[in-house]
């Protein structure tokens, strides 16, 4: 083939592949928005389900997500970020180490209803929480850990060996070297891993459905063994049990979850881009 | 003159390739000596031993002694965190940690301990001054050490490694991404160390080797063939190898 024509043609088929992972995001937020936006007002957004949900606001729904969301991440940025050190830092290459490496990748593509059921065997019965913000929290902070710790684990293996070096020729200890300068090195791509768990973990249904969603709760959680309603969980109720309700109900309640993602992905980039522009 | 490194019999093995064969070498107080060899010789392996950064490499091994000041560097009760406290590196390329000027010379004295500032200050003015680099940065010290050119990085590097007042300073090829006025530079620097320091220098340019050193070593495949004062081994070396390698037969 004419060489010309054969970099038109990759060019079309590059071009074209790009436009077709645009076009359905874009699809998605603008039917949201159109859907959604005249739905929204303060009452939906502050007042408390009424008439059987049909009337009234998500306020319940909302809390419950952020402070799902909220310790989610608080249980599973510690534990994914130290284990990813542990792995890259300290963990010698045999069995075991292959082993965990391994377990990690499988656990990524376990489905979420199957850690839906896993909470719910462990921490909603055997530990007793029974359906919690805690218990739904521990079962989605399980679910993003793989993500969590891939990510960092890709990021301080991209700290030039040479960081290290420099630092324990100095006389710093190991710790040192990984608080100082491994650490803050690989941050930014720490803060990726953990924008990503955000997001899943605020999207994901099937973990909550036994662990924490409540399915109607018109009142605020008082502590972490209390039951919420979560959006995700909500989004479904709306859309498929309840009959005669208004379809912008539906899409507001969309909208609001994506742009609670939103908003918390965005806090996490600013963070990110504030560390990149230090280093 | 007074012995600062002496090695007894020293092996160095990376799994079963052996790097550095039974290596008898004394090094002096307040001495440069450089370390000469084509690739592969085992000059870099023999500097990484004497401040313990080959145990980074899982498949590093030695039998033998490295003595400094008569203490087995290797035995049971040497804490490697203040052995390299002792010896500082420079590396072949500048390898400026990712902050500012400043805070890459109080790095290595904040993690001692040292907190109080103004100590730090003048820390960083006098180890400034000490490599050269103190005219060329001092209005501007907080900015990102990587900003400045190489030449300045090699020196705040050395810098960065006097502010923890060693003893002895190893230099891995400390010119080999330097411009020739860069390197006359740390040149400079290097032999007015030497006063206060003991300096090991391993190069690849004989040259440069000529012009700092106070005696030098010959290294080839892991052994090393000859050690002499600067003058007689450029000018009547004994080996017919480390004559071939000086006048460019090989290497």
């Amino acid at each position: 083939m004419n060489p010309k024509l054969a970099q038109k043609i990759a060019f079309i088929i590059l071009l074209l592949a790009t436009i077709l992972v645009i076009v359905p995001v874009g699809m998605i937020v603008v039917i949201i928005v159109v859907k959604g936006a005249p739905a929204i007002n303060w009452e939906f957004l502050l007042a408390m389900p009424s008439k059987g949900m049909r009337a009234g606001g998500i306020f319940p729904a909302i809390v419950g997500t952020i402070y799902l969301v909220a310790a989610t991440i608080l249980f599973a940025i510690p534990v994914g970020v130290f284990s990813a050190i542990y792995l890259v830092e300290y963990a010698r290459e045999n069995l075991l180490t292959r082993m965990v490496k391994l377990a990690i990748i499988n656990l990524a593509g376990v489905p979420s209803i199957v850690y839906g059921l896993f909470g719910l065997g462990l921490f909603v019965i055997f530990l007793g929480f029974g359906p919690s913000i805690i218990a739904g929290a521990l079962t989605l902070a399980i679910m993003i850990l793989p993500i969590i710790i891939t990510t960092s684990k890709e990021a301080l293996d991209s700290v030039p060996r040479s960081y290290r070096e420099a630092s324990l020729a100095l006389g710093a200890s190991k710790w040192q070297t990984i608080r100082h300068v491994v650490l803050p090195s690989a941050l930014p791509g720490i803060l990726t891993g953990i924008i990503l768990g955000i997001s899943r973990a605020a999207g994901e249904t099937a973990p909550i459905l036994f662990t924490v969603a409540a399915f109607y709760l018109p009142r605020l959680p008082r502590t972490m063994f209390d039951q919420v309603m979560v959006l995700p969980y909500h989004l479904f109720v709306v859309s498929t049990q309840i009959p005669n309700i208004k379809t912008e109900y539906t899409y507001a309640t969309a909208l609001v979850l994506v742009g609670i993602v939103l908003i918390a992905n965005l806090a996490a980039i600013i963070l990110r881009s504030k560390y990149r522009k230090k280093i | 003159m007074t012995i600062k490194i002496k090695t007894n019999k020293l092996n160095i093995y990376y799994g079963d390739k052996q790097a550095v064969k039974s290596l008898d070498i004394e090094i002096y107080n307040n001495e440069i000596l450089g370390i000469i060899g084509p690739a592969n010789s085992g000059k870099t392996t023999f500097l990484r031993s004497l401040n313990r950064l080959n145990d980074l490499s899982p498949s590093f091994s030695h039998d033998g002694e490295v003595l400094i000041d008569g203490v087995d560097i290797y035995s049971k009760g040497v804490d490697v965190n203040s052995l390299r406290k002792r010896v500082g590196m420079v590396f072949a390329l500048p390898l400026p940690l990712p902050m500012s000027i400043y805070e890459n010379i109080v790095y290595g004295p904040k993690r001692q301990g040292l907190t109080d500032k103004k100590k730090l200050n003048e820390i960083v003015e006098a180890s400034l001054k000490e490599a050269y680099l103190w005219d060329e940065v001092k209005d501007r010290l907080d900015l990102q050490a990587m900003r400045l050119s190489g030449g300045q990085q090699q020196r705040l590097c050395i810098a960065r490694t006097l502010a923890v007042e060693p003893e002895i300073i190893l230099f891995d090829e400390p010119s080999s991404g330097l411009d020739p006025i860069s390197t006359a530079r740390v040149e400079e620097a290097m032999v007015k160390l030497k006063e206060k320091y003991t300096i090991v220098l391993v190069t690849n340019h004989t040259k440069q080797a000529a012009r700092v050193s106070s005696r030098v070593a010959f290294f080839l495949m892991g052994e090393m063939i000859e050690i002499d004062k600067t003058d007689r081994i450029f000018t009547n070396p004994k080996d017919s190898r480390t004559e071939g390698y000086i006048s460019g037969k090989f290497g």
